[in-house]
């Protein structure tokens, strides 16, 4: 059951600029299961994107990969274009934010979708049509056939993030990449997109990611949280166990900083500072420059991921023995 | 304060039928205490940024009147009378960096208002006030000489709060002033707006999607939908006991993150959501009677023929629905 999908390992990607190389993902070791919802959070520049660009093969022209990202037993790094797009929207399949340029404006629905049918499963027209509608009404899009003949514009956004969801799993990937996937949609809308996601994979086992900043939403849906900050994952677990007792400081910050609708309180637990720039990254622990927990041995030496509390499955990367407990 | 009455703002349009008008604001009222933080609430196309344009006098009202101090601003023509309103109101938006023009340092930038909303002050008298207000708002001298694309998105919006602040207004509109922030940066911002509120008596008319950020910064909340007010009440009740099955729904439908240590590992984050059904209808063409019955699980045939009028079924409590009752 428990069949490994992605095995990423030392993931490194880093970017030719003109004010020199960038290290958007620095050494990043994650492993993805059949039927895992995996939520990988940070802000901003923290790599979480690129990462799984990187998987996928999407790097802008300027970005250069090292280490090894193994789907389903094979490698996919160094792989040719030719190879990888037979992989990719058949056992991996990606959507994005922002889906008014994700979809072909001059295209109707249906040509998108027949589209990735008749390429990756060389289907007939009518064969692809009656699939697309099937998978249409599958996310629950309400009248699924004349959505077919319409336009990304004539849709609501919701309804264009269904569609991109229905797109992604026409061919049964075994992994769905999800990059901010509701973070355009209102809270409303984010719910039932977030509902569908959680339906979609327990009927259909793919594994999925979730790649966001709002910590609600992993809650909402994910099992399992990597936390990124600077191009690397500072934490790692169980959803439940990191929410309730997180071990790196940064990861605390976070919870801490994230207003709730539940629990308002009078002022704002604040992480100090902005996150460090890529380009002159400080020496030792990326995150010492914010942490109140600072020791020189964080200045000298880069803590590296191991496992917390001596269980395999939570690890941070912190030179702190052990956090004192969240207080609300 | 602020005292606005019976505001509607509309907007000609070509609709389905030919010519069409489609009422972003319609009907609003409402009133702003000094140093109160009013929160505006609402889905996209709801209406709040439109309001806060029309209440900074940036748009055209098409009814109704905006009284600030005594003064109905809607009648005020030409810059000369609108002087002493713009040096009373100010505005943070929400694109830090799009906000601030690239050209100008972030000295010019800060000064601009001083130059033409308080001409009589000399030079040396506008250094003075641009230091004082730097250091209020966080930010070291060394950023005057620089451009805004030499900085992130958090001091991005500390000149923007810089700006607005340098005139000494009244009132601050923020129209999603936090929401492109990351969670970490966002609390500082948030902190940095309530301690000038509290120096300074502010009054903030403060616009978000965001809910939990809404609860966190406003006194008092208003839920507009489709350009109409549905419920306006003080934060904290209005958050624990939501009379307006919009208000609701909204509510249940925000990710809860709040895992107590007391909750099982184990158990699954209970949802209890309020479905809204179907997309919000077209501003152009809002239903008839109430416009949110279209997504109301209360709705029933009084809803479709009389509009709700607002009703203070609770002193400080108002809001517009015929079955609130069997909400609570």
């Amino acid at each position: 059951m428990n069949q490994a999908v992605l095995q990423i390992e030392n993931l490194r990607v880093t970017f030719n600029t003109p004010d020199g190389e960038v290290a958007a993902v620095n050494g990043i070791d994650l492993n993805i299961n059949t039927g895992d919802c995996v939520g990988i959070v940070g802000e901003s520049g923290s790599g979480k994107s690129q990462m799984f660009l990187a998987v996928m093969g999407l790097l802008a022209s300027n970005g250069a990969v090292s280490g090894s990202v193994c789907l389903m037993g094979q490698e996919l790094i160094d792989l040719p274009v030719n190879r990888l797009q037979a992989i990719r929207g058949n056992q991996v399949a990606m959507i994005f934010q922002d889906t008014m340029t994700s979809l072909a404006p001059h295209l109707r629905i249906e040509r998108q979708l027949s589209e990735v049918l008749e390429v990756h499963r060389g289907m007939s027209r009518t064969q692809a049509r009656a699939k697309s509608l099937e998978m249409l009404q599958a996310v629950r899009i309400p009248e699924a056939e004349k959505r077919l003949r319409q336009y990304p514009h004539e849709l609501s956004g919701g309804m264009r993030q269904r569609v991109m969801i229905a797109m992604a799993l026409l061919c049964d990937p075994q992994l769905l990449i999800a990059d901010e996937p509701t973070t355009a949609l209102d809270v409303t809308v984010q719910a039932d997109v977030l509902d569908l996601f959680d339906e979609l994979r327990r009927e259909l086992g793919v594994a999925v990611v979730m790649i966001t900043h709002d910590l609600g939403v992993v809650a909402d849906i994910c099992d399992s949280v990597a936390v990124m900050y600077a191009g690397r994952v500072v934490e790692q677990g169980a959803m439940r166990e990191i929410f309730q007792s997180p071990q790196h400081p940064y990861t605390q910050g976070l919870l801490r900083s994230t207003p709730r609708v539940g629990s308002p309180v009078a002022t704002m637990v604040e992480i100090p500072g902005q996150p460090p720039n890529l380009l002159a990254m400080p020496e030792g622990c990326a995150f010492r420059e914010r942490c109140a927990y600072a020791m020189d041995l964080c200045a000298s030496q880069r803590p590296s991921l191991a496992s917390a509390d001596g269980r395999p499955q939570r690890s941070k990367a912190c030179h702190l023995n052990q956090l004192e407990a969240m207080s609300r | 304060m602020l005292s606005v009455r019976n505001l509607s703002v509309e907007f000609p349009v070509w609709g389905d039928n030919g010519k069409a008008t489609l009422k972003a604001v319609n009907d609003v009222s409402f009133d702003l205490g000094e140093g109160e933080v009013l929160g505006i609430v609402g889905e996209s196309g709801c209406g709040k940024s439109t309001l806060a344009r029309a209440v900074l006098r940036l748009l055209p009202v098409s009814s109704g009147t905006v009284i600030w101090d005594g003064t109905d601003v809607t009648a005020l023509r030409g810059s000369r009378n609108l002087r002493d309103f713009r040096r009373d109101v100010q505005v943070i938006l929400q694109d830090p960096l799009g906000s601030l023009d690239p050209r100008m340092t972030i000295g010019q930038i800060i000064a601009e208002p001083l130059e033409i909303l308080r001409p009589g002050l000399s030079r040396a008298e506008r250094d003075v006030k641009v230091l004082d207000i730097l250091a209020r708002v966080g930010l070291r001298q060394q950023v005057l000489n620089r451009y805004p694309h030499e900085f992130s998105g958090g001091q991005c919006q500390r000149v923007g709060i810089a700006r607005a602040m340098i005139v000494k207004p009244k009132m601050i509109v923020c129209d999603e002033s936090v929401s492109a922030l990351d969670v970490s940066v966002q609390a500082q911002i948030i902190n940095l707006l309530n301690k000038l509120r509290k120096e300074f008596n502010l009054s903030l008319l403060f616009i978000s999607h965001d809910l939990s950020v809404i609860r966190h910064i406003s006194q008092r909340v208003m839920v507009l939908y489709l350009g109409k007010v549905m419920e306006i009440a003080p934060s904290a009740a209005l958050f624990e006991r939501p009379m307006h099955p919009y208000t609701k729904a909204l509510i249940s439908a925000v990710p809860v993150f709040d895992i107590g240590a007391e909750t099982d590992v184990s158990d699954k984050v209970s949802r209890k959501r309020e479905r809204l059904s179907s997309d919000m209808p077209s501003p152009i063409n809002p239903p008839s009677g109430c416009v949110f019955r279209t997504r109301c699980p209360y709705t029933s045939e009084r809803c479709a023929q009389q509009i709700p009028t607002l009703q203070s079924p609770v002193a400080g409590r108002t809001l517009a629905c015929h079955h609130w009752q069997e909400i609570a």
